[in-house]
């Protein structure tokens, strides 16, 4: 297991690596950069500008620059968030985004694996047709639109619930809802199909055969076998809901990460956008690599290698 | 009994005998043989769901692509005095006519703030999503089973670098990709589109080209690791080794022979393939990154909609209540065809 990590983390770190490299001459390739697209700028002013960030020295010597700044920790300073460095802004901004996709990720566990088993063990009838009609309802709504609805009619039509903000529990809801709807009803789904599956098993007439009683037979084989999908696709979800959703961010103005990053892409803030990529990136490797000891964890028949 | 020559084969001469008639007629194949294609198609027809929901993308490919060009109004054409319209509503110009017994088509959907009939942008909008979806899928199809076909069949080494780019590919953010692509393709393509013979990217617009270019480029990772996977289950497979005894090089042995035997796997994926591609173009679209102006799209008739939420709820709900029909149908289709054509779920 120790080794097994280890082995994880290397491949991590290449791939950590390799990203970053990518993504710096991708980004440098791009046409236009951080000082052109403001008013009022004169050539010289930029030209000092750039000089300041390194940028007027040539593209080799900048990533080697940037990368060894990187070993050290040093995500860099931001080109338009003045006199603030790219760990500050991710080490304020990131807790945002990962609280509310935390507990979206919470909503959609919770919700989700209930209603698939209910479902499987319902199959054929009406509550079963209810929950695929309403979950393939669910994966059909982008979350702009559930978020522009939800405003629409919650807050603005019926005033039930604030539109912007986190400062209260009660603003959370309407993000909750819209950013776990997808990952619910996806879940939901996949928790029905695999629950079916295995309910066809030999194990489970063996254990009914025993005299198990069904509640037991339920939690300790069933939903133990049935859940492997849903924990291999909670690895990419707890990465695309921790690190922010730059609609949901904007829609209920939500001072989070994905806005940042977005903010950071279309403005040209070189670190920033470093700086986030590689932040989320690793955020990925990390999760996957959970999902996979987790695994290892609840299905003792897998080994890692 | 005879004594038995050891030197004899031992055999029975009534099994050599000619066989009669009867006999023969018995062996006469009485149904036609069940093809994959019959078979498949058969275990389709007979789910309600996907064949309701075939006939509803029918339906709305029917309101994309015709009825816009037998329709009163253009989705460009800009209407003096009739801006902001309630649906069925008409203005004060058209009321005039109305009234001198002119036939006046109704703006069933209202007019935009430019005073352009909504319904018919509604719909050009559907198209615009749906060709996007479509053409986008296609090119994923064509470059993820190509990649994963390779990687999968020679196995080892190749595998192992392609597999490794493709995580990478997976690693890096697509909001970013997507968003530097379509900035940067965005200049060479109007450059491009005046050349002789590329006049072809204006009348689609440089934007959904690189449009199709970014999701080419970025969404066939998926696509190809599926088709991997299938490709290393069937080249252990006898007749692979039986067309390689033959001569056949690699090439044909791939195309002939694994990829047309996951064609179940690689129809699925693609329908599959088109809903979300309608999804991240509608989010582009909302981000402001889609189509260009006049043309309308269902993700950036919901984002202008957005602006008018309070006073004009019914024009965020028409593109909303189109793209969900789009890609709930969609996404039954394809439900459909992979219970009638994955033979995994054969039983």
């Amino acid at each position: 297991m120790p080794k097994y990590i280890v082995k994880r983390a290397f491949m991590a770190a290449v791939t950590a690596f390799l990203v970053a490299t990518l993504t710096f001459f991708i980004m440098n390739m791009v046409p236009g950069g951080p000082f052109l697209a403001e008013k009022a700028v004169t050539p010289q002013a930029q030209a000092a500008m750039e000089a300041k960030f390194g940028l007027d020295k040539p593209l080799s010597e900048q990533y080697i620059t940037y990368m060894e700044d990187l070993m050290h920790g040093d995500l860099g300073p931001s080109l338009k968030k003045r006199g603030r460095t790219v760990n500050q802004i991710i080490a304020t901004k990131f807790p945002v985004s990962a609280k509310l996709g935390g507990i979206a990720i919470l909503v959609a566990v919770f919700v989700g694996v209930p209603l698939g088993s209910v479902a499987a063990f319902n199959r054929g009838k009406f509550l079963d047709n209810l929950i695929i009609v309403g979950s393939t309802a669910g994966i059909a709504i982008p979350n702009f639109l559930s978020s522009t609805l939800l405003m629409y009619f919650l807050s603005t039509k019926l005033n039930l619930l604030p539109s912007m903000g986190l400062n209260n529990p009660v603003n959370y809801i309407m993000p909750v809802i819209a950013l776990s709807l997808y990952p619910t009803a996806y879940i939901a789904r996949l928790m029905r199909s695999s629950m079916l599956d295995v309910m066809g098993q030999d194990y489970m007439r063996t254990a009914r055969a025993k005299g198990i009683s069904t509640f037991k037979s339920i939690f300790k084989h069933a939903l133990r076998n049935a859940i492997l999908p849903v924990v291999t696709y909670l690895g990419p979800l707890l990465a695309s809901l921790m690190t922010g959703s730059f609609i949901i961010e904007k829609i209920f103005t939500i001072p989070g990460l994905g806005s940042e990053f977005v903010g950071a892409i279309t403005s040209r803030d070189y670190p920033m956008i470093m700086g986030t990529t590689i932040f989320l990136a690793v955020f990925i490797i990390i999760m996957n690599m959970i999902v996979d000891i987790a695994y290892a964890y609840i299905d003792p028949r897998i080994k890692l290698k | 009994m005879e004594k038995k020559n050891i030197l004899s084969f031992q055999l029975n001469v009534d099994d050599f005998v000619p066989a009669s008639s009867e006999e023969k007629q018995s062996l006469v194949v009485m149904r036609e043989s069940v093809s994959f294609w019959k078979d498949g198609m058969r275990r389709f027809k007979k789910n309600k769901i996907a064949m309701v929901s075939l006939l509803v993308v029918l339906v709305v490919m029917i309101f994309a692509f015709i009825v816009p060009m037998f329709y009163p109004y253009g989705y460009e054409q800009q209407m003096k005095g009739s801006e902001r319209l309630a649906p069925m509503e008409y203005s004060a110009d058209e009321q005039a006519r109305i009234d001198a017994g002119e036939d006046v088509f109704p703006h069933i959907l209202g007019t935009d703030q430019n005073g352009r009939d909504y319904a018919v942008r509604v719909m050009v909008g559907a198209r615009v999503s749906l060709t996007v979806g479509i053409v986008a899928s296609l090119l994923i199809l064509l470059i993820g089973s190509t990649y994963g076909a390779i990687a999968g069949y020679f196995g080892g080494m190749v595998d192992m670098v392609m597999m490794r780019i493709v995580d990478i590919l997976y690693t890096v953010p697509d909001v970013l990709i997507i968003i530097l692509l379509a900035t940067t393709l965005k200049f060479p393509l109007e450059v491009l589109a005046t050349y002789p013979g590329f006049s072809w990217i204006q009348k689609i617009g440089p934007n959904m080209v690189s449009m199709f270019l970014v999701f080419a480029l970025l969404y066939w990772v998926g696509m190809a690791r599926i088709v991997r996977g299938q490709i290393m289950v069937l080249k252990q497979n006898e007749y692979v080794t039986a067309a390689k005894a033959l001569g056949a090089n690699n090439g044909r042995i791939i195309k002939k022979h694994l990829l047309t035997n996951c064609i179940g796997t690689l129809i699925v994926t693609t329908t599959l393939q088109i809903p979300s591609s309608i999804f991240t173009e509608s989010f582009l679209s909302f981000l402001g990154l889609g189509v260009q102006a006049p043309m309308p799209s269902l993700g950036s008739l919901a984002s202008a909609a957005l602006n008018g939420l309070q006073t004009y709820p019914e024009k965020l709900f028409a593109p909303a209540f189109m793209i969900f029909v789009i890609i709930l149908s969609f996404n039954l289709l394809g439900d459909g065809l992979r219970d009638a054509f994955d033979p995994k779920l054969k039983n």
